[in-house]
C-alpha cells in the first residue's frame, strides 16, 4: 500500500515511503528479492551449462593462442639465463653449461621431446638436433661450448639462440605472429614470413572470398524459394518448407558424399554430360576435389540457413504493399525494388550473416571434396589439432578467425543494426 | 486539384462493366453477370454483405484480377489488357497499405517520382497533397508513427496525389473508431464534391453507404439486387433481399388477395388483411413478403390514413433510445414487429401489455416477392 503524503513531504528526502513508513525503494526490492532468487535457481542449470561449454573453452583457446611452456617448463636453467641477460647477448660458457644440463634433465624425464617440438615450432629441423642432443647430454664434458658444438655446429647458430630466447618464457604473441605470416629475426624484431611459407594470410583470404560468394550464391537462390514459400497458400509452402527443411535431417556426411557421388570425374552428372554428348570422354569436367566442388556443396549445405530467415521476414509482408505500388503507377520491376525489396532487407543482412559466418568456419565439406584449392582456413585449424600437434597455433588461428566474426558483427551492427536482425 | 477536364461531359459512361463475370476456380462464378455504367464525376458505392463480390469488382478495375468473361472499359476505351499501373487509378486499400520503410512525404512522392516527375515539381505537389488533407506537418514521419485516422488520410492523399480521374475505395474506414469515421466520411465527400473525381467505394456499412454515395449498388451473391440512389434504394426497395438489408424492417409472411398498379391486399398468416404496396407481384394467390420501415407504422388513429386497414398489434416491449421510443409488438403472430416513434412533446407512452390497433400508408408496405 502507498501512502502518497498529500504533503509531499517526502518529496525532500527524495522517496515515497509505504504505509508504514519503509522507504518504497527498499520495499520493492524486498517484494521482488523472492521471486528474482527463484528466477536465478531456475537459469542457473542453463547459466553453468554456458559456462562450461562455451565461455571454459573459449577461454582456454584464447589462453593457449599465448601461452606454452613446452621450453620453459623443462629448460629451467637456461631460460633463467635468458631472463637475467639482454636479447643479443652472445651465449658464453655459463649458458651452454646450463643448456647441457637442462638437455640432460629434459632427457632424463623424457621430455626432450616436447622442448624440440616447441623450438621446432618457430625454426623447422631442429627438432631432431634437440632430441640427438638429449641422448648423448648426459656424457657432455665441460667446456660444454666446443663438447655442442661438436655434436652439432647448428648450436653456435645466433638464430637458434634468438628463437631459444623467444620460446624461454611460457607467454608469447609468437603464434600469432605466425598465424599471419610474420616471424621474429635473430634480435627479436618482426619480419614476414619467408616467401614460401605465408600460407596463412593466402587461406585467410581464400576463406573470406569464398565465404562471401557462397553466402552470394545462397541469397540468389534463396530468395525466389523463399518468396515462393511465403506466398503460397500456408498448407502448399508447409510441405514445400518440409523439403527445404529436409537436408536437416540428412547427416552431413552423406549430403556431402552424394555430392561427390554427383559430381566426380565419373560421376553421374559427367556421365550424363558424355552420354548427351555435350562433352567428349576426354573432356570430363573437374567438378570435385576443388574450389569449385567446395563451393558447390557448400552452397547447398548452408541454403536453408538463407531460406528460412528470408521466409520468415517476407511471409508477414502484406501483398497489398506491391498492389499499392503497382496501382500508384510503379511497373512490376520498380514495384519490387523499391516497395518488396527494402522489406525485406532485415531477412537478407540476417541470412547472409549467418551463412557468412557458418562458411568461414565451415570445416568437413572442405576437407571432404576441397581438394588442394579448396581447403579454407578451418582446415588448416584441424591440421594443427590432429596432425602437428601445435595446439596454440590453431588456437592462435581460431581465435583470429573469432576476432573476424565478431568485427563483422559489429559492422553489420553499425551498418544495419542489430535490432533489425530477423532470424526466425 | 484539377477541376477542369478536356472532355467533361457530366453524364458520359466513365467506367463501364459490360457483362462482366468472375470466377477464382472455374467452378463458381463470384461474379455473375455485371452489368455497371458510372458517370463521371459520381461516388458511386458497392454496398453488400461479406463475400458478395465487391473487391473482386474493384479489383478487376484496378487491373489486379482478369475478368473471366465480359469488359470493362474506362473512358470508353476497353482495360481488359491494360497492367494496373498504366490504368491510372488512384487506390485506397482498408489496410492503406502505407510503405512502412518510407516516410510520409516519400510515400506521396512514389506515385510521382514513378511517373517522371522532376524533384521541385514533386514537392509541390506532396505539399499540397498534404495540406488537403490537413497532415502538413507530418511529412517526415513514419506511417507507423501515425494513429489509424492519420494514416488514412495519407492512404487518401497519396491515392489522390497524381490526379487519377478515377479513385477507388476498398472499406477505407473499416478499421477506424464510429467517431472518426463519420468524420472521415464527411471529409471524404468533401474532397469528392471539391475535385470533381470519380469515386468507386465499397463498403458493408449501410450508414456510410446512404449518407456518402450518389448512387448505391446492392451486392448480393456475385450480382447487382438494385441500383439507385439512397433516397429510392430506402424507400422503395426493389426486392426482399434489398429491403431487409438496407435499414430495419419489419417483414410479413403472407399471400396476395388481389392487386392492381397502386395497391395491393395481402391475407397475413392469422388471416388479417393489409394494404401495401405490390412490388414484383405477378399473380393472385402469390406468396409475399410485406416489408414496411419502422418509422412508418402509426398507432395514433388520427395520424393513420383514411380508409386503409388496421391491424391489431399487443405491446411487449418499449425501449427508450432518446430521441425515439423503440416499441416491440406482436402484429400476425410475428413477435419481433418494431415500431418507432419520436419523442416529441404529448408523445403517448405505450406500456407493455397494451392492446392497440396499427396501421401505415400503403405506400409504405412494399409487397416482395420471397427470397
Ligand atoms: N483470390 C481468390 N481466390 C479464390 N477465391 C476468392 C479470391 N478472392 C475472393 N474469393 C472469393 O470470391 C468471393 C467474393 O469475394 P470478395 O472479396 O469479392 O468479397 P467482398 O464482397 O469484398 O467481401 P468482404 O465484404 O468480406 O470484403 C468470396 O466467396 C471469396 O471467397
Ligand atoms: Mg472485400
Amino acid at each position: 500500500m502507498l501512502a502518497m503524503d498529500a504533503t509531499g513531504a517526502d518529496a525532500g528526502r527524495g522517496g515515497l515511503t509505504t504505509a508504514d513508513g519503509k522507504p518504497l525503494k527498499q520495499a520493492l526490492a524486498t517484494a521482488q528479492s523472492r521471486a528474482r532468487r527463484r528466477a536465478l535457481l531456475l537459469v542457473l542449470p542453463l547459466l553453468a551449462f554456458i559456462v562450461i561449454t562455451f565461455v571454459v573453452p573459449i577461454g582456454q583457446l584464447l589462453f593457449r593462442s599465448v601461452y606454452n611452456d613446452g621450453f620453459s617448463a623443462n629448460m629451467p636453467q637456461i631460460s633463467a639465463w635468458f631472463r637475467e641477460t639482454e636479447p643479443g647477448t652472445e651465449p658464453d660458457e655459463a649458458a651452454y653449461a646450463a643448456l647441457a644440463a637442462d638437455l640432460a634433465a629434459a632427457a632424463e624425464a623424457r621430455s626432450v621431446g616436447v622442448v624440440g617440438t616447441r623450438v621446432n615450432y618457430e625454426m623447422s629441423g631442429t627438432r631432431s638436433l634437440f632430441t640427438a642432443a638429449g641422448r648423448k647430454a648426459g656424457d657432455l664434458k665441460p667446456p660444454f661450448r666446443e663438447a655442442l658444438l661438436e655434436l652439432n655446429g647448428t648450436w653456435g647458430d645466433p638464430q637458434l639462440w634468438g628463437v631459444m630466447r623467444s620460446v624461454s618464457s611460457a607467454y608469447s604473441a609468437n603464434f600469432y605472429l605466425a598465424a599471419l605470416d610474420l616471424a621474429r629475426d635473430a634480435n627479436g624484431d618482426i619480419v614476414r614470413a619467408p616467401e614460401g611459407r605465408r600460407i596463412y594470410g593466402m587461406l585467410f583470404l581464400r576463406t573470406l572470398w569464398l565465404s562471401a560468394l557462397i553466402t552470394g550464391l545462397c541469397l540468389i537462390l534463396a530468395y525466389p524459394v523463399a518468396h515462393l514459400l511465403a506466398t503460397l497458400p500456408l498448407a502448399k509452402s508447409n510441405l514445400l518448407m518440409i523439403l527445404v527443411l529436409l537436408p536437416f535431417w540428412t547427416s552431413l556426411l552423406v549430403r556431402t558424399t552424394s555430392w561427390m557421388v554427383l559430381l566426380q570425374e565419373q560421376g553421374v552428372v559427367n556421365n550424363t554430360m558424355v552420354a548427351l554428348g555435350l562433352i567428349g570422354e576426354d573432356g570430363r569436367i573437374q567438378m570435385m576435389y576443388n574450389r569449385t566442388g567446395t563451393i558447390i556443396a557448400m552452397t547447398h549445405i548452408l541454403l536453408p540457413f538463407m531460406i528460412l530467415p528470408l521466409y520468415s521476414v517476407m511471409r508477414p509482408i502484406n501483398p497489398g504493399y506491391v498492389r499499392a505500388a503497382r496501382s500508384l503507377g510503379a511497373t512490376s520491376w520498380t514495384a519490387f525494388r523499391r516497395v518488396y525489396l527494402p522489406q525485406t532487407l532485415p531477412g537478407i543482412g540476417a541470412g547472409a550473416l549467418l551463412v557468412f559466418i557458418l562458411a568461414v568456419g565451415y570445416y568437413i565439406t572442405p576437407a571432404l571434396v576441397g581438394g588442394a584449392s579448396g581447403q579454407l582456413i578451418s582446415n588448416l585449424i584441424a591440421y594443427h589439432m590432429q596432425d602437428s600437434l601445435n595446439w596454440s597455433l590453431a588456437a592462435a588461428l581460431a581465435a583470429l578467425l573469432l576476432a573476424g566474426v565478431l568485427i563483422l558483427y559489429w559492422l553489420y551492427d553499425r551498418l544495419i543494426g542489430i535490432d533489425k536482425l530477423k532470424l526466425g | 486539384m484539377n477541376a477542369s477536364r478536356p472532355d467533361s461531359t457530366p453524364d458520359a459512361a466513365f467506367v463501364e462493366f459490360d457483362r462482366v463475370q468472375k470466377s477464382y476456380d472455374g467452378e463458381t462464378l463470384v461474379v455473375k453477370d455485371l452489368n455497371l455504367t458510372i458517370a463521371r464525376g459520381e461516388f458511386l458505392t458497392m454496398l453488400g454483405p461479406s463475400g458478395s463480390g465487391k473487391t473482386t469488382c474493384l479489383m478487376m478495375l484496378a487491373g489486379f484480377e482478369t475478368a473471366t468473361h465480359g469488359e470493362i472499359r474506362l473512358a470508353g476505351r476497353p482495360i481488359n489488357q491494360v497492367p494496373p499501373h498504366k490504368r491510372g487509378i488512384g487506390m485506397v486499400f482498408q489496410n492503406y497499405a502505407l510503405f512502412p520503410h518510407m516516410s510520409v512525404g516519400e510515400n506521396l512522392a512514389f506515385p510521382l517520382e514513378v511517373r517522371g516527375m522532376r524533384r521541385a515539381e514533386r514537392a509541390a505537389k506532396v505539399a499540397r497533397a498534404l495540406d488537403m488533407v490537413q497532415m502538413g506537418a507530418f511529412a517526415n514521419r513514419r506511417p507507423a508513427q501515425l494513429s489509424g485516422g492519420q494514416q488514412q488520410r495519407i492512404a487518401l492523399a497519396r491515392a489522390l496525389v497524381f490526379d487519377p480521374e478515377l479513385v477507388l475505395m476498398d472499406e477505407p474506414l473499416g478499421a477506424l473508431d464510429k467517431q472518426l469515421r463519420e468524420h472521415m466520411q464527411f471529409e471524404i465527400k468533401a474532397l469528392h464534391d471539391r475535385l470533381g473525381i470519380t469515386v468507386v467505394y465499397v463498403t458493408h456499412d449501410q450508414g456510410e453507404a446512404l449518407t456518402m454515395s450518389d448512387r448505391i449498388a446492392v451486392f448480393n451473391d456475385g450480382r447487382i439486387q438494385q441500383l439507385a440512389p439512397p433516397a429510392e434504394l430506402y424507400e422503395r426497395p426493389k426486392n426482399s433481399f434489398v429491403a431487409q438489408f438496407i435499414g430495419e424492417n419489419n417483414k410479413l409472411p403472407g399471400i396476395i388477395e388481389a392487386f392492381d398498379d397502386k395497391k395491393a391486399l395481402v391475407r397475413l398468416a392469422t388471416g388479417e388483411v393489409i394494404d401495401a404496396t405490390p412490388v414484383n407481384i405477378r399473380a393472385r394467390g402469390q406468396q409475399t413478403l410485406v416489408s414496411i420501415r419502422p418509422e412508418r407504422v402509426e398507432f395514433k388513429p388520427e395520424m393513420m390514413p383514411p380508409g386503409v386497414h388496421r391491424i391489431a398489434a399487443d405491446v411487449l416491449e418499449v425501449v427508450y433510445m432518446g430521441d425515439i421510443f423503440r416499441t416491440r409488438m406482436r402484429v400476425a403472430g410475428s413477435e419481433d414487429f418494431v415500431m418507432k416513434c419520436r419523442n416529441t412533446i404529448g408523445q403517448r407512452r405505450l406500456t407493455p401489455g397494451e392492446r392497440i390497433e396499427i396501421a401505415w400508408h400503403p405506400e409504405d408496405a412494399r409487397a416482395l416477392d420471397p427470397m
